[in-house]
């Protein structure tokens, strides 16, 4: 079921594929069906463990057991001795390579291989070469490492403790475990407001450590070619292009002989940003042992120490005047980064974008401070579709507006109504230096109350807590920032935030597009042939769609952050305007007439007041790679290649309801409807949008109720399988519901906003608010994630628990 | 990938082959027949058998037989079967109510009633659900077939009466008429062990009195029955009290652990809750008269 309500002065969907009617009639947006997946539905994708290169070794990684311990000695004998075996890795072994610490993408080290301590359980202390998976697993066995135990750092809130052991003694001049401290927002102001607010409300509100988990785990190939002294390296790779760059910075081999080639991911959701131990390991492995190496984690690895997300303790206050107008919030948050600091995300912003807590409310004053500390956990945190940190944002200002509802009596919904910021004042500043592009936010929630019934709801559930049932309705409301740059401000690892496309029409009028962002499952293939489509007036089939190796792409900074579209797509709009325009010069040398008295119909220019003249863009490229004779200053192409350097990040928002039905007896949460109407502007693949909002909300789903990963006193991951690490099956979720307005971004190419992170985003606190809602009976105001059949029955005893 | 320590792999079908097989590798020699909880444990190398025995192609082991009195179901059958089969539905609704909520369906077509007994999991469902009905295993060995019961069979986690060189070959169940039962878990996820379970049966007699009643408990560390619980039925005509009697006493009779699933007085909590749960529904199938609430 889908509503819709546009409101923009340009159409920006079609629902029906008008080429299904006419055959011949090019198009560009609307249901196209995805190109890649006739491969993908045939089992014919090719992801990285499928690649298997002649002479291929394969590479193991021996693992800490321990969270905080000294390393003592390590033994290889026995494990070179097996007669598979050709190489043992150790950490002394990259000292001598200067190898055994890399730049982490937040100005921190990190260890390829331990040499001094192990700092979280999982960490990478040996690795194994061997001529199968099977003997490396086997040789791993036979390294005998020798452990000193030392005192592990788990509990966040203790980390800063004057008597907390040193985690990374490493650094010199470290005696604590504080990684940083930042602000936005004018704490003087916010706090003026506060003391003359008539209502103050404040909780601490938990987002916990969860994890991506991709069905696919992360692996690379690392082919080093010593004649040529050149790198072709296979990688699970977001952002190939950044991740060569950092390699050339790391390994000292020239950026221009290094080749990374990134093949189908089976999803990343961030996790695959970062630059793990074992890619470094598979190309050291490959460089002493002449061969290529591959290395792919297993599923406990992948859980234990890849980037984790999440981990933030949150003190949320609000300020309101008693008939409901929210006047400021405040925060201050404990960030737990793990052992290192690795997360991903622009250089100027520590805490990601979380300063966009202010929601899509219009406020007085804000001020939020986030304090970064070490722990003996795995290192990451900007992962999971969280759009550097949104969620968290989302999550606590969204979850607080429901606990100032609950202070004043006042519905939810309506509390949000009556504090949204005006379609008119957009471009919105809000008071942590953020500019919101376009929104119109209303008409969303009011079109997710009318889909799903709200005040129908209200009365069944006034009705069923007259009977002693527990049944609750959660409402969200979120506004996203996506699609980093503008580079003047934001950059990683010094790299501007911009990407890049490159289109060419070849002669027959069929094009290929090539892109520097990477696919993970999200339809790339499609979605950019259909921006390059509408643009050029050409069917979408008939465009190629390249992207994930660094050799054939342009460069830019990858996929993640929801900024594929917003940046590469607004590349690609304009490399395909500029070859329309050149094709209007080409168009008029052909039809021996001025530019100027052309005409743009889609896929043909012609003359104006007699369009029977006319070329298409078949027959011009044709032209520019014949015989024609171009006009001076144009050469026999279609080509054009642009670097997109947003100007502004775009603000997809969205209104989210959740209906939930709890078990009084056993406190098991039944999610029983979900709606999600969002606004991601300009909507290029409707189908493809909705994918994207069906896995985001299953996500969201997963995370409020089960999704943990948790240690115990001495650092133990105890989320290290999907045992224990739970993720949402068809039988958790609803049968989704969806809606959309469309606001186009006013500074965007196309107007799109991206929408791979709205519905990770905007869920998780829609399904927590309804669990809440359905425990106000029992004077609940607030619980933490994951709402589990045990927390929340003990939420209903009276005594909501923290789950860290 | 995680991939297990070497081993070698012997494929029998017989029972007689695949007690040969067992003798001749000894002490290190595993059965393996859906292999759900074995093959991950030799995945993370915590089990580390030389040699597995795989009993899948033992025909004469998959079966479910209906005679006067019993239903005898082959070892190796599969938990998709048991939920298939319109006999073992109609005798037993405690098994399809376990086996609904026993794993996933890939799990449930290659997990073996055998394989769930003999593993003997703490979470495991079946073992639970065989108590309530007073099953009996078969287990054949060198010597010949034994017949046990399960108090006898089931020594605690982990813990059966079968020995290495044996094999489970049958469970049977003895049919009584006016039984009901009936099976509910509270899962954190599908396919989750449990937090916690609770299985009961039921017996009326032709006035509605209770003459027999069994009560189980998986995941709250009670091997065995809750007898107690169970005396406190029997003689008696079901109604609410008597339930909220019988679940307080297999609360009591509880001895759960705290662990990432639930802290203690939630598990004691859910034995008591779920424990009604099973009475109401088990006494309504047993075609009880008077009308009992939830049932």
């Amino acid at each position: 079921m889908t509503a819709v309500q546009e409101r923009s002065p340009m159409p920006q969907e079609r629902e029906a594929n008008p080429a299904m009617d006419a055959p011949d009639r090019p198009i560009g947006y609307g249901r196209v069906q995805r190109k890649e997946d006739p491969r993908f539905v045939r089992g014919k994708g090719r992801y990285l463990d499928d690649i298997v290169l002649p002479g291929m070794l394969h590479g193991a990684i021996l693992r800490s057991p321990m969270a905080h311990a000294r390393i003592v000695s390590i033994d290889t004998t026995e494990a070179l001795a097996h007669p598979k075996v050709h190489a043992v890795v150790t950490g002394k072994d990259l000292e001598g390579l200067n190898l055994a610490w890399a730049p982490t993408l937040s100005a921190d080290v990190q260890a390829v291989l331990a040499t001094d301590k192990v700092r979280f359980q999982g960490q990478e202390v040996a690795f194994v070469v061997a001529e199968d998976r099977y003997s490396a697993r086997d040789a791993l066995e036979l390294i005998d490492v020798e452990y000193e135990d030392l005192p592990p750092v788990v509990d966040v809130r203790r980390a800063l403790d004057a008597d907390a052991p040193v985690i990374r003694d490493d650094l010199e001049g470290r005696t604590d475990n504080h990684i940083f401290d930042w602000e936005a927002g004018d704490a003087a102001e916010t706090e003026v407001v506060f003391a003359r607010a008539d209502v103050v409300v404040s909780e601490e509100v938990v987002y916990p450590r969860v994890h991506p988990a991709p069905m696919e785990t992360c692996g690379a190939i690392a082919d080093y070619e010593p004649v040529e002294g050149r790198l072709t390296l296979y990688e699970t790779s977001q952002a190939p292009h950044a991740h060569r760059t950092l390699f050339a910075m790391v390994a000292g081999i020239p950026e221009h002989k290094i080749r990374v080639v990134s093949p189908d991911i089976g999803g990343g959701f961030g996790n695959k940003v970062g630059i793990y131990p074992g890619y470094i390991l598979a190309v050291v492995g490959s460089i002493v042992t002449g061969k290529p190496v591959k290395w792919v984690e297993d599923r406990s690895e992948n859980l234990m120490s890849t980037s984790f997300a999440r981990d933030y303790i949150m003190r949320g206050e609000v300020a309101a005047t008693r008939e409901g107008k929210i006047l400021a919030v405040r925060t201050k948050v404990l960030a737990d980064h793990g052992a290192f600091n690795a997360t991903a995300q622009p250089t100027k912003y520590p805490a990601g974008f979380f300063s966009i807590f202010t929601g899509s409310y219009d406020l007085q004053a804000a001020h939020c401070s986030v304090t970064g500390v070490y722990t003996n956990k795995a290192p990451g945190g900007v992962a999971y579709a969280c759009s550097f940190r949104v969620t968290e944002a989302v999550y606590l200002v969204e979850r607080m507006v429901d606990v100032l509802a609950a202070e004043l009596g006042m519905d939810p919904a309506e509390l949000r109504l009556r504090n949204f910021i005006k379609p008119e004042q957009f471009p919105y500043k809000n008071k942590t230096g953020w500019e919101y592009d376009s929104g119109d936010y209303e008409p969303a929630l009011r079109m997710a109350m009318e889909q799903i019934g709200y005040d129908e709801l209200r009365r069944e559930q006034a009705e069923k807590r007259g009977r002693g049932e527990l049944m609750g309705i959660g409402v969200s409301f979120f506004t996203e920032t996506v699609g980093a740059g503008p580079r003047k401000h934001m950059d990683i690892v010094g790299l501007g935030m911009a990407d890049g496309a490159e289109v060419r029409v070849h002669p027959t009028g069929k094009a290929v597009v090539r892109l520097s962002v990477q696919t993970q499952g999200q339809g790339h293939e499609t979605t950019f042939a259909q921006i390059l489509a509408e643009e050029l007036g050409i069917p979408p089939e008939d465009v190629d769609v390249v992207h994930g190796d660094t050799d054939q792409t342009p460069f830019g900074l990858g996929t993640y952050g929801s900024r594929s579209t917003p940046v590469s797509g607004g590349a690609v709009a304009l490399a395909a305007r500029k070859v329309k325009d050149k094709a209007r010069l080409i168009a008029a040398a052909m039809l021996e007439t001025r530019p100027e008295d052309l005409e743009w119909e889609k896929g043909r220019w012609s003359v104006k007041g007699d369009p029977s003249a006319g070329k298409t863009m078949a027959e011009i490229a044709l032209g520019a790679h014949g015989t024609v004779e171009l006009p001076e200053g144009v050469d026999g192409n279609l080509d054009a290649e642009v670097t997109y350097d947003p100007p502004n990040l775009t603000f997809p928002f969205g209104a989210y309801i959740c209906v939930v039905d709890v078990d009084p007896g056993t406190g098991k949460v039944h999610v029983r409807r979900f709606v999600a109407v969002d606004d991601c502007g300009t909507r290029i693949n409707p189908m493809i949008v909705e994918g994207q909002i069906h896995g985001g909300l299953a996500d969201g789903v997963g995370m409020a109720l089960m999704e943990f990963i948790g240690f115990d006193e001495q650092g133990n991951c105890l989320g290290g399988s999907f045992m224990d690490y739970l993720i949402p099956t068809a039988m958790e979720v609803p049968d989704w519901e969806t809606g959309y307005t469309v606001t186009p971004s006013p500074h965007h190419p196309i107007g799109a906003k991206g929408i791979g992170e709205s519905a990770t985003v905007g869920s998780p606190p829609a399904v927590v608010n309804a669990v809440v809602d359905a425990l106000a009976p029992f004077g609940i105001r607030h619980m933490d994630m994951p709402c589990t059949p045990a927390r929340v029955w003990e939420a209903m005893q009276g005594r909501p628990t923290p789950p860290i | 990938m995680q991939v297990p320590a070497p081993f070698d792999y012997a494929r029998a079908t017989s029972v007689a082959e695949a007690l040969e097989l067992l003798e001749r590798h000894g002490e290190e020699a595993r059965l393996v027949a859906g292999g759900h909880s074995l093959l991950p444990m030799m995945k993370l190398r915590l089990a580390r058998p030389d040699w597995v025995v795989d009993i899948n192609d033992v025909a004469e082991l998959r079966h479910i037989t209906e005679e006067p009195g019993r239903l005898r179901v082959g070892a190796l059958t599969r938990h998709a079967e048991l939920l298939g089969s319109e006999v073992v539905g109609r005798l037993f609704p405690i098994v399809h109510d376990a086996e609904r909520v026993i794993a996933d369906p890939v799990v449930r077509n290659r997990g073996t009633i055998g394989g769930s007994l003999a593993q003997a999991d703490p979470a495991e469902d079946l073992t639970t659900v065989c108590d309530v009905l007073r099953a009996e295993v078969v287990i054949a060995g060198r010597d010949g077939e034994r017949v046990v019961a399960m108090p006898e069979f089931h020594r605690g986690p982990y813990e059966t009466a079968c020995a290495q060189d044996e094999i489970v070959t049958e469970v049977r169940f003895p049919v009584r008429a006016g039984q009901g039962s009936a099976y509910e878990k509270v899962e954190r996820r599908v396919g989750d062990w449990a937090v916690a379970a609770a299985g009961a049966a039921l017996v009326l007699d032709d006035g509605g009195a209770i003459t027999e009643a069994a009560v189980g408990l998986t995941a709250l560390g009670l091997e065995g029955l809750a007898v107690e619980a169970a005396a406190v039925l029997v003689g008696q005509r079901p109604d609410e009290a008597l339930f909220a009697e019988a679940a307080r006493l297999a609360a009591a009779a509880s001895a759960p652990v705290e662990d990432g699933r639930g802290p203690v007085d939630y598990k004691r909590h859910l034995a008591d809750e779920l424990t009604r749960r099973v009475l109401r529904t088990a006494a309504a199938r047993a075609g009880a008269l008077t009308a009992v609430q939830g049932g």
